[in-house]
C-alpha cells in the first residue's frame, strides 16, 4: 500500500506539486493520467525517493519511507527514458543490476519473452529506442518485488512487444501486486487499469473507476472524458 | 559501496584513457631517471610536473566520470542503494584508479633504477603521498562543481578555472600582495594563504621534506621557522587530509539534497 500525504515539490519558481493526497490501497492496477507537466513523474520519483519534496510524507506499507532508500527493495521502476551506461553489454547490465540488489531474479523469461536473445553481448548504446526500452522492461519486472511502478512502458514497443508487455502486466497482477503506470495511450489505460488517478496542477482532480469518470464527464469514451476535463478547466 | 566502488573501478580501468595516464608517468619516470642519471634531483624535478599535473587531471577525470556516468547513477538511484554510498563509492572509483595509475607509473622506472638501495626512498614516498593526495583533493572538487552544475560545459569551466586559479593565479596574486605590502610583517598572512591552497601546501610539504626550503624563499622559510621541519610536515599533511575531508563530506551533503 502507497500513502501520500500533503506533497509539496517545485523546481525553482515552478510549482509541480501543491498538495498531493492520494491513497493507494493493495493490489490492482492504477494508472496515472495528467497532462504533460503535470506532475506525474514528479510524483512517482518522489514516491522513490529520487525526487526530495519540500513538504508532505510517503508511506509504504503504512512505514514512511526513509531518505536512505533501502525501501526501494520493495519497489521495482521503470523509467520513462532508457539511459544506460552506454559502454556496458547488455548482459553485464543485468548481471550488475542484480549484484547490486543482492536478491533472486527472473531474467531469462523476459529475455525470452522479449526476444533479447540475439542483442545479450551488444553494447548497450548501439541498441535501437525499442530494444533500449525492452531492456528496460527486463530490468523492472526481473525482480519479484510487490510493487511496481511503470512509467511509460509503451514507448518505442512494437505492438507484438506492446501484447506481451499486457500480458506480462496482467500476470504480475495476478500475483497481487500493485502496479503504478502512467500513460498517454488512453487505449492502453483503459485496457489494463482498474483505477485511474487524474493529476491536473500539482494536485489529484480526480480519482477512480474509469466507469465513474465516464459518468462524471457524461463521455462514454475515456480519450473524450480526458479531453473533456482539459477543456473545462481551460475555458 | 564497495560494490560501487567495485564497478567504477573497473569501469575506469576499461577505458583508454587511464593507460595513457599510466603511459605518460611510466614515459616521464623514465625520461628523467635517464636524463638525470640522480635519484634525488629527479625526485625535485617530478615534485614540479606532480604539483601541476595531477590536480589537472584528477579536475578533469573527476568531472568528465561524473557526467558520462549519469545514466549509471539514474539507475541506481532507483535500487535500494544508499545515495551517499552511490556518490562516495563513484569518488573513491575515480580518484582510486587515479592514484594507481600514479604510483604504478612512477613507482616502476624509479624501483627499477633501484630506489630500495638509495637514500632517496623517503622523499619519493612523500611525493606519491601528496600526488595521491592531490588527487583525492581534486577530484572531490570536481565532484562537488559536478554536483552542483548540470550544465556539462559550465561543470567543465569551473572545473577548469578552479584548476587554473589554484595552480597559477593564486601565486601570483600571492606574490603581488606580497610587494604591495612589503612594509607589513607578512608572516601570518603568508601562513595562512598557503593552507587554503592544496597546491601551495604540497610543495611546502616536499620541499621541507627535501630540506631545501631556502630555495622556496620566503614561504618555505616562515613555514620552517614556524614549525620546525618535522612538525611542519604533520601539520601540512594534515592539512591536506582536511582538503579531502571537507569536499568529500560536501559531495555526501549535496548528494542527499539534490533531484534526479
Amino acid at each position: 500500500m502507497i500513502k501520500i500525504e500533503n506533497l509539496h515539490k517545485k523546481y525553482g519558481k515552478n510549482k509541480i506539486l501543491t498538495g498531493v493526497d492520494l491513497e493507494i490501497p493493495e493490489k490492482g492496477i492504477f494508472a496515472i493520467l495528467g497532462p504533460n507537466g503535470s506532475g506525474k513523474t514528479t510524483m512517482i520519483k518522489s514516491i522513490l525517493g529520487m525526487v526530495v519534496p519540500e513538504k508532505g510524507k510517503i508511506f509504504i506499507d503504512g512505514k514512511a519511507t526513509h531518505p536512505n532508500g533501502l525501501y526501494r527493495k520493495d519497489l521495482d521502476y521503470l523509467p520513462q527514458i532508457a539511459n544506460f551506461p552506454g559502454n556496458l553489454g547488455v548482459k553485464e547490465l543485468i548481471k550488475m543490476i542484480k549484484d547490486l540488489r543482492g536478491t533472486k531474479a527472473n531474467e531469462e523469461e523476459l529475455i525470452q519473452l522479449f526476444g533479447l536473445t540475439p542483442y545479450l553481448d551488444k553494447k548497450l548504446s548501439n541498441l535501437s529506442g525499442g530494444t533500449k526500452q525492452k531492456v528496460n522492461l527486463v530490468l523492472a519486472f526481473m525482480f519479484d518485488s510487490p510493487i511496481i511502478i511503470l512509467d511509460e512502458p509503451t514507448s518505442g514497443l512494437d505492438p507484438v512487444a506492446m501484447l506481451n508487455l499486457k500480458r506480462l502486466i496482467a500476470k504480475e497482477k495476478a500475483k497481487g501486486k500493485t502496479i503504478l503506470v502512467t500513460s498517454h495511450i488512453m487505449s492502453f489505460v483503459e485496457e489494463i487499469s482498474d483505477e485511474i488517478v487524474f493529476l491536473l496542477e500539482g494536485k489529484i482532480y480526480f480519482k477512480g473507476t474509469i466507469q465513474e469518470l465516464r459518468e462524471k464527464t457524461g463521455e462514454v469514451d475515456l480519450e473524450h472524458a480526458i479531453a473533456n476535463i482539459l477543456t473545462e478547466n481551460n475555458a | 559501496m564497495l560494490k560501487i566502488l567495485k564497478y567504477s573501478f573497473y569501469d575506469l580501468i576499461r577505458s583508454r584513457w587511464s593507460y595513457v595516464y599510466l603511459a605518460f608517468y611510466l614515459l616521464l619516470g623514465f625520461v628523467l631517471l635517464f636524463l638525470n642519471n640522480d635519484l634525488s634531483k629527479a625526485v625535485i624535478t617530478l615534485m614540479n610536473v606532480i604539483i601541476i599535473l595531477v590536480p589537472l587531471i584528477g579536475t578533469i577525470f573527476g568531472v568528465m566520470y561524473y557526467y558520462n556516468s549519469k545514466e549509471f547513477t539514474e539507475l541506481l538511484l532507483a535500487q535500494p542503494i544508499k545515495r551517499s554510498s552511490i556518490f562516495i563509492g563513484q569518488y573513491l572509483g575515480v580518484a582510486l584508479s587515479l592514484v594507481m595509475s600514479l604510483v604504478l607509473g612512477l613507482g616502476i622506472p624509479f624501483v627499477l633504477y633501484g630506489l630500495f638501495e638509495s637514500s632517496a626512498i623517503w622523499d619519493f614516498s612523500l611525493l606519491l603521498v601528496t600526488g595521491a593526495m592531490l588527487t583525492l583533493i581534486f577530484t572531490a572538487l570536481a565532484f562537488n562543481i559536478a554536483l552542483y552544475n548540470e550544465n556539462k560545459i559550465k561543470g567543465f569551466s569551473y572545473a577548469i578555472l578552479l584548476w587554473l586559479f589554484l595552480a597559477v593565479i593564486y601565486d601570483g596574486l600571492f606574490l603581488l600582495s606580497l610587494i604591495i605590502f612589503e612594509t607589513y610583517p607578512l608572516d601570518k598572512f603568508t601562513l595562512i594563504a598557503t593552507v587554503f591552497n592544496p597546491i601551495d601546501l604540497s610543495r611546502i610539504l616536499i620541499l621541507l621534506k627535501l630540506d631545501i626550503s631556502a630555495l622556496l624563499g620566503y614561504t618555505g622559510a616562515i613555514f620552517n621557522q614556524f614549525f620546525g621541519t618535522s612538525l611542519g610536515l604533520m601539520s601540512a599533511l594534515g592539512m591536506l587530509t582536511l582538503w579531502v575531508i571537507l569536499p568529500v563530506w560536501n559531495i555526501k551533503r549535496k548528494a542527499q539534497k539534490k533531484d534526479f
